[in-house]
């Protein structure tokens, strides 16, 4: 079994806990219009990996994980689109002890997630938009396929980072940010995290480089700062919510 | 001596010259972190922006002071100060400060150029006499050099060779003036003279015994310098503002009488902690005039100069003095090395601001304090003025009181010393085995190719066979080993009848262990060009002479700084028989051969004199820095790149030293600065315990230097590591400066 592996970046800090090498899959089944890495989106190209190969590189790191808490995390791309090989890599990855995140928007084959979910230690996931329409407009796609996945999540009781782009005057609001907790506030209880990363302009290069227009040419880089604002926020939200959560349960064992 | 050595658990220490038991028996190592640390006191901070003007000033203009009315030495200058009534610790090189000294025993040509560079003149007379009367190392040297020695040299095989300039990478043990005074130093060696240096008149003994006498001559300088500044150092230092002085007077003798290119300080913070320790307890000091001794300790650091040509400043930007202070690392019986006055040291880059001097190298272990890597980790990022290396490797060879000279040298303080030896050029040498031994850039007189290496057999083919090419190469190493260990003889042998460091090896033991510190450049070219004729199709394109002026390359092929054995293993190969090509060749003083994998900023240099290699880097193009992989061409992130770096050999092979340097952004070292912190402690536990031997850490974004280049006014202290030392960027040539930026930066976010 092969995966088709757009590139590895072995320093990962960023997508998830402690030092993680992050395997970049090829293919995407959306479009999303700020998309930092169109180069990963058609599912031609990239490199060819055995799940040995694959391994053998990440256990390389082995000693980086250990020492920071960190792992491996499967991006891309949209890594689901290659469940099947990532159901034998992460079978590897687990027999070598290696904490295992799959950072996702959530599109895959259904048929997958049930022996593909319960290997996973963690899914960064990220969320486009709050609404069902401008969803759509945005990454080519209703909102249904995600709903569905966190609903698999919460069956399998998967660990979960929610991560938003917010792009200015899209979702940059604080009426925004209420929408959207309302999509994910009964699966508050899986949340450890939630991020908002503000939109930039790092991957405009590869746009030209492909030949690809930019959709969003036009439009600036999010401010830092608000950024920072909302995600406090948002993560405020997710705060009440949990600790309501905890008194209803503290009282009704106290009934 | 009684009150100097109050409270003082008592040893060894005590019936001989031994400063490390001293320190196992007194020091009191610190486990805790940061918070205890004291800000810079009223006094300090005046002497600092005196201090501060002159060096701006001093970047801005590119001029420099310079005292033409005598040459060297430990005692030939007048008392200097800066703010005498602000200083707590006395004494410049000259009497005043950036002022510079004319050190003419290395070569006075080089002191010609220097002066002609700046329109200043010697004083008439002094310089007639010294030409018409004085031989220098230089004129040594060149007189014993081989017509082969000289082409080696001119074609740039070898480079950077201390055949026209102070060697340094000598270490003084300049505590053993605080602990002991000069007059016990210099009653122990005139014992030697009488005990272990008795014997027969032979060669090797007659060279020692004149040594020991020029060492305490020295001594006697020493302690008259420090009393032309109303201190005496003839006794013990009875607390510790007289340490840090009497300990200071030590370096600075150094300086005063030498100009090697690296001048380092050694290990000694625990040694100094033991002092402000025992002040703090009987209420002398408090945290805030500890931590002034510290900060105008180091004040007095950053303003060593030398006086130095356009040339070398090509070759070694910024004007670096490798004032390398070891800190940290864990004693032999597990306890840390770690003291509060540690901190202290680094605690200056908050006090007085980033800056390169002195050279702030960490000795990593693994068992170090947490709070202690936290900070670290956390003035990193701060300042990017920290380099780190692997006392866990170290440790096992040199023991715990070993000292670092210049960027990666481990020596043990007091009882060895080393023959710095630059280094050569390994992708000339690879080309030299493609090019039947001529140089593929230097002419003749006639415009023919110049023959430098004889019985390297033509190519049979333009498409390179990689046994063929490996055969010829290796007959290049092997005549390169015996014609580098010659030089190194020849230059090392003049150098002591010379220019003798007197002064640093009167704080030496009189018998000492000596390093011949040999070093390759250009190790990720050679592996990479390997490769390519291993696993790609390569084809010389042949001008008129039959020189290879450049390569066409077919096809992929592993490249070094990716993590793949394919390729790391070949680099692995080069420096191993390099290293073992060396040590079949005998040495000056039996001196121990060890190799580097080290350019300072001479990898720019070096592409400039070096033809089109195999890999596709082409002519003029820079080398990578030390050990580093190839700009741009480590494209699976950081760590697969440090993972290759990692593999090379430090003991045996390269135990002088492997260098490596990593820039990264911000915000891919994480989101939060606490986040930020722990990662970078984590890559360097990761990478340390893989058995890496160095890193620099850059913090940074490239726009960041971008905008430096653009606009120096706006960052006049801006300081980033490069290979094995730090500098201001402002000072690196326009060439270094784009070098520096172009980079691998890890910046995946």
């Amino acid at each position: 079994m092969t995966g088709n592996i757009h590139s590895i970046e072995t320093m990962g800090l960023v997508d998830g806990p402690g030092i993680r090498t992050v395997v970049f899959l090829k293919g995407c089944p959306l479009k999303c219009a700020y998309c930092h890495n169109p180069d990963t989106q058609n599912c031609g190209g990239g490199k060819s990996y055995t799940v040995s190969e694959l391994v053998n590189f990440i256990k390389r790191y082995k000693r980086y994980y250990d020492v920071s808490g960190g792992g491996v995390t499967f991006s891309g791309g949209e890594p689901l689109l290659q469940s099947a090989f990532l159901i034998e890599a992460i079978k590897a990855l687990k027999a070598e002890g290696i904490h295992v995140a799959l950072d996702t928007s959530g599109y895959g084959d259904e048929s997958y997630y049930k022996a593909l979910l319960p290997l996973v230690d963690l899914v960064l996931l990220d969320i486009k938009h709050y609404d069902d329409l401008a969803h759509k407009k945005l990454v080519g796609k209703s909102m249904n396929g995600l709903l569905k996945f966190l609903s698999y999540l919460e069956e399998h009781k998967v660990k979960l980072w929610l991560r938003h782009v917010m792009v200015p005057g899209l979702t940059d609001s604080k009426e925004s940010m209420d929408q959207l907790f309302h999509h994910i506030e009964k699966y508050a209880k899986l949340v450890e995290k939630i991020e908002i990363l503000p939109y930039h302009k790092l991957g405009v290069e590869k746009y030209t480089q492909l030949g690809m227009v930019d959709p969003m040419a036009d439009i600036p880089e999010m401010d830092t700062e608000a950024a920072k604002f909302y995600e406090s926020y948002i993560r405020g939200l997710l705060e009440d919510s949990k600790s309501q959560d905890r008194k209803t349960i503290s009282r009704r064992s106290a009934v | 001596m009684s009150t100097a050595y109050e409270k003082f658990t008592t040893g060894s220490w005590n019936e001989t010259i031994n400063v490390r038991d001293f320190i196992q028996k007194n020091y009191k190592p610190y486990e805790g972190d940061e918070s205890f640390l004291a800000d810079i006191t009223a006094s300090s901070k005046t002497v600092w922006e005196s201090a501060e003007a002159l060096i701006t000033s001093e970047i801005k203009h590119g001029q420099v002071e310079i005292d033409t009315t005598i040459f060297s030495g430990i005692n030939n200058y007048k008392p200097g100060y800066i703010l005498k009534e602000e200083e707590k610790i006395f004494g410049l090189q000259t009497d005043k400060p950036l002022k510079r000294i004319v050190n003419p025993f290395g070569g006075y040509r080089m002191v010609e150029g220097s002066l002609d560079a700046y329109g200043a003149t010697m004083d008439e007379r002094l310089e007639a006499a010294f030409k018409g009367f004085r031989k220098t190392h230089n004129e040594g040297v060149f007189d014993a050099y081989t017509t082969e020695m000289m082409t080696a040299r001119t074609v740039g095989l070898l480079t950077g060779l201390p055949d026209a300039y102070g060697r340094g990478r000598i270490i003084g043990d300049y505590r053993r003036i605080a602990l002991y005074g000069i007059d016990y130093l210099y009653a122990q060696k005139q014992h030697d003279l009488v005990t272990v240096l008795k014997g027969a008149a032979v060669e090797e003994r007659i060279q020692l015994r004149e040594e020991v006498k020029m060492q305490l001559r020295a001594l006697l300088e020493i302690k008259a310098m420090a009393a032309s500044y109303g201190v005496d150092i003839s006794k013990p230092a009875k607390n510790a503002a007289e340490a840090v002085q009497f300990f200071y007077f030590g370096y600075l003798a150094a300086v005063k009488e030498n100009n090697g290119a690296a001048m380092s300080l050694g290990r000694n913070t625990a040694f100094l902690d033991i002092y402000i320790e025992r002040d703090l307890e009987s209420g002398i000091l408090t945290e805030e005039t500890a931590q002034e001794l510290i900060d105008q300790l180091v004040i007095k650091l950053r303003l060593v100069r030398h006086l130095r040509t356009p040339e070398y400043d090509e070759l070694f930007a910024g004007d670096p003095n490798w004032i390398t202070e070891a800190l940290g690392g864990m004693g032999q019986d597990g306890r840390t090395l770690v003291t509060k006055t540690t901190f202290r040291f680094l605690h200056t880059l908050t006090n007085l601001g980033a800056a390169p001097e002195p050279n702030m190298t960490v000795l990593w272990a693994e068992s170090l304090p947490e709070g202690f890597k936290k900070y670290c980790g956390k003035m990193s990022i701060a300042t990017g003025a920290i380099q780190y290396e692997n006392d866990d490797l170290m440790r096992p060879l040199y023991g715990d009181d070993y000292g670092i000279a210049c960027c990666v040298s481990a020596m043990e303080i007091g009882q060895a010393m080393q023959f710095f030896g630059a280094r050569a050029n390994l992708p000339k040498a690879l080309l030299y085995a493609i090019n039947g031994g001529y140089d593929e850039v230097k002419k003749d007189k006639n415009g023919k190719p110049v023959k430098v290496v004889d019985g390297i057999p033509a190519l049979k083919s333009d498409v390179l066979d990689y046994k063929e090419v490996m055969t010829n190469f290796s007959k290049v190493l092997d005549y390169l080993a015996g014609l580098y260990v010659d030089t190194m003889n020849t230059i090392h042998y003049m150098h002591d009848k010379y220019a003798y460091e007197a002064g640093q090896m009167a704080l030496h033991d009189s018998i000492v262990k000596r390093y011949m510190a040999f070093g390759v450049a250009g190790v990720s070219i050679i592996a990479d060009s390997k490769s390519a004729m291993k696993y790609a199709k390569v084809t010389a394109i042949r001008n008129e002479d039959g020189i290879a002026v450049d390569f066409d390359i077919e096809g992929d092929f592993p490249k070094f700084g990716n993590d793949d054995d394919a390729v790391d293993s070949l680099a692995i190969e080069a420096v191993t028989e390099f290293s073992n090509n060396l040590k079949m060749h005998p040495t000056y003083r039996g001196a121990l051969h060890s190799l580097s994998v080290l350019t300072i900023t001479s990898n720019v240099v070096y592409g400039k004199k070096t033809g089109s290699t195999p890999d596709g880097r082409k002519f003029g193009e820079p080398f990578a820095p030390g050990a580093n992989p190839m700009h741009g061409r480590d494209v699976n992130g950081a760590l697969a790149s440090l993972n290759s770096v990692a593999k090379l050999p430090y003991k045996d092979i390269c135990q002088d030293g492997i260098s490596n340097t990593f820039s990264i952004v911000p915000d891919a070292l994480g989101k939060e600065v606490d986040t930020r912190v722990n990662n970078l402690v984590s890559i360097m536990n990761g990478y340390f315990g893989n058995g890496a031997f160095h890193l620099n850490v850059n913090v940074f974004n490239r726009s960041l230097l971008i905008d430096a280049m653009a606009h120096p006014e706006k960052y006049p202290t801006l300081t980033i590591r490069v290979s094995g030392y730090a500098v201001h960027f402002n000072r690196l040539t326009e060439e270094q400066k784009r070098d520096v930026i172009s980079r691998t930066f890890h910046e995946r976010a």
